[in-house]
């Protein structure tokens, strides 16, 4: 049975129509990630959720029961807060202790479930200091601890590791991961950042504008994108969209990029578009399945490229070159290339490129294995 | 060893200087107040000035007591220290409605402030009229709920600010850890405006027991307030010096104490006060 189920959620501020109706529904244990740009409306389901706002049409329902009109209190939730939401005239333990006591918690179970909850997040030996002694990452392992102390059916994180710098970030995302896999609970993350979406989530649920884009595993997110805000979305640095024209000749399918330059479509994997030939579309490269020649085997289209910047991070390279009159951003190894302005043959995989129809922003074909 | 430049050490020294002399003009008068107190008629009068009593009898406040004067300083206390509780109290829940809820839109706060702008002395007289005509002129719950009235719009517009500093999540935090919105309020918004609750408190308490005008015009003799009790003493043909200065010293005392105490709120109240604005 879903544990939370969302049907036709509508919710407006004044005239801003921010939730434009929501569909979903969450099998209980599931780690689901609500992603998105700032404004996409995840923040306020979020929200929504919680009974810090009103759904203006639709039903909210968690275990079966509509909760539309329950308080949050009674929603048997608990929530971690970008900002950590810690009373700073409580000790920590105070702090952990609070959900507790304000649910009449018999007194003599409250030490040895906070001390669990410190235990599991390392946070034991700060019971009992204040949160104005405690850096960025304790803070924030107490928020969490503040929400798994209880014993809720329904845990929600609202962007909790935004205010960390990149390395804690990290390892918090880690600790989250694991603090899942050990509760086993229901959880519903919010976040912007399409890395944490990617290695959190049992399931993305990507918004846009109000709606739903797409929702399913990362990985099929990834690699069959509905569409080509999803596409451009996720995926570090970003997939480049080519506007190309798709071709159809004795040779087999191609993109034809400009009147000389074009590349070859893997008739197994796009044979379905010979009856679209002559079509304007946008072909989505990732970065990462661009490569120096030489070291990939079928299906790969082979470019020459004047390189115009490098991008050096260590383990790989990313470099900039036009493709076409398109800035194209490629992902190589780290000693592929050494300067701008050197000229680079690249080999393509068209077997992992993705066709998208221009006019409606749909991807009409998509090269990974399904 | 590291010494500081001869210039800079007498700079230091002469800022002292200047510091304490300042200090002890703003002393003076309570230093002379507070030794009047313990004058006789003769000593006040005394040319050149007595500046320490032969002897710190106690004539002068044992006078005060017998003639039951002493009583307007409980009175002052009662009036003040029921109507900062009322005024705390139903400013408090006010001020957290508008911070909160947005009751009465954007403009309600400044319209409530604007009260607080009426000169006391164009209401004085109707406020009397009304007070003859209910009875209440010369008792205490007049007197109480005129400087509760008063003070609301300062109580309401003081916390309001404190509140709206709150972060939000605090209180979105208690409701969904399982506080419904009173407990919200008095387990979270509260504590979190301890100091900004003290402060407006003081303030709220001070300008009651500071209040001349209507207590001049409202009392008679029952809950006379110790600053009408002070004008009793000066009269066309004499003037009591050694009342004045006890009953002074009286009056000063609670807020003196109050304010040593809450000296850290204060202060805090004050510079919180001047940033909002």
């Amino acid at each position: 049975m879903a544990d939370l189920q969302i049907l036709g959620l509508h919710k407006y501020y004044g005239n801003n129509h921010v939730v434009k109706g929501i569909d979903l529904s969450i099998p209980a244990g599931e780690f689901t990630v609500l992603v998105g740009q700032s404004g996409c409306g995840k923040s306020t389901l979020l929200r929504t959720i919680a009974g810090l706002e009103y759904a203006d049409e639709g039903s909210v329902s968690i275990a079966g029961q509509r909760v539309n009109e329950m308080p949050p209190k009674d929603r048997d939730i608990a929530m971690v807060f970008q900002n950590y939401a810690l009373y700073p005239y409580m000790t920590v333990f105070d702090n952990i202790a609070f959900g507790l006591r304000a649910r009449k918690t018999p007194t003599a179970e409250i030490p040895p479930r906070v001390q669990r909850a410190a235990d599991m997040l390392a946070i034991s030996h700060l019971l009992n200091r204040y949160p104005r002694q405690l850096s960025g990452g304790q803070l924030q392992r107490v928020a969490i601890g503040r929400a798994v102390v209880r014993d809720a059916r329904l845990y929600l994180f609202d962007e909790p590791l935004s205010n960390l710098d990149a390395r804690l970030r990290d390892e918090m995302r880690g600790e989250i991961k694991r603090l899942h896999q050990d509760l086993g609970k229901t959880m519903i993350y919010v976040t912007h950042d399409q890395i944490e979406a990617m290695t959190l989530a049992d399931r993305i649920v990507l918004m846009h504008e109000g709606l739903i884009e797409q929702q399913g595993a990362p990985l099929t997110l990834f690699e069959h994108p509905r569409t080509r805000y999803v596409a451009g979305f996720l995926g570090s640095p970003s997939m480049n969209f080519i506007p190309a024209t798709l071709q159809a000749d004795t040779n087999g399918l191609s993109a034809q990029i400009t009147p000389d330059l074009s590349l070859a479509l893997p008739t197994s994997r796009f044979g379905h578009l010979q009856t679209k030939a002559g079509m304007a579309i946008e072909l989505g490269i990732r970065p990462e399945h661009m490569r120096r020649q030489g070291q990939s085997r079928d299906d790969v289209a082979h470019i020459s490229v004047d390189i115009e910047m490098v991008q050096p991070t260590g383990s790989r390279t990313f470099v900039e070159f036009k493709l076409g009159s398109n800035t194209t951003v490629a992902e190589l190894f780290a000693h592929d290339v050494h300067r701008s302005g050197e000229r680079l043959a690249l080999e393509i995989d068209m077997s992992r490129v993705i066709v998208i129809d221009p006019t409606t922003g749909l991807v009409i074909a998509s090269g990974a294995p399904v | 060893m590291n010494r500081m430049p001869l210039s800079f050490r007498f700079n230091q020294a002469l800022r002292l200087c200047v510091a304490i002399l300042i200090t002890l003009v703003f002393l003076f008068p309570v230093y002379w107040l507070a030794m009047n107190s313990f004058k006789t008629a003769d000593e006040i009068y005394a040319s050149p000035p007595v500046w320490w009593p032969a002897s710190l009898q106690l004539n002068n406040y044992l006078v005060l007591f017998k003639d039951g004067d002493a009583k307007s300083v409980f009175n002052s206390l009662l009036v003040a220290s029921v109507s900062t509780l009322l005024a705390m109290t139903l400013g408090t829940l006010c001020a957290y409605s508008l911070a909160r809820f947005k009751i009465g839109g954007d403009h309600l706060s400044n319209w409530i402030i604007s009260q607080r702008m009426v000169p006391p002395i164009a209401v004085v007289f109707p406020i009397f009229l009304l007070y003859v005509f209910l009875g209440w002129v010369d008792t205490y719950i007049g007197m109480i709920l005129l400087y509760t009235a008063f003070n609301l719009p300062y109580v309401i517009w003081m916390m309001r600010g404190y509140i709206q500093d709150i972060p939000r999540s605090l209180e979105e935090a208690a409701l969904i850890d399982g506080c419904n919105p009173w407990q919200v309020f008095y387990k979270v918004v509260l504590p979190m405006c301890k100091g900004g609750l003290f402060a407006t408190a003081i303030f709220t308490f001070i300008f009651s027991w500071n209040e001349f005008l209507f207590a001049l015009v409202l009392t008679r003799t029952e809950v006379t307030t110790y600053t009408v009790q002070v004008t009793h003493y000066l009269g066309g043909q004499s003037n009591f010096w050694t009342k004045i200065a006890a009953m002074s010293v009286l009056g000063t005392l609670p807020v003196f104490i109050a304010v040593v105490f809450m000296q850290r709120y204060l202060v805090r109240g004050i510079s919180l006060g001047a940033v909002k604005g």
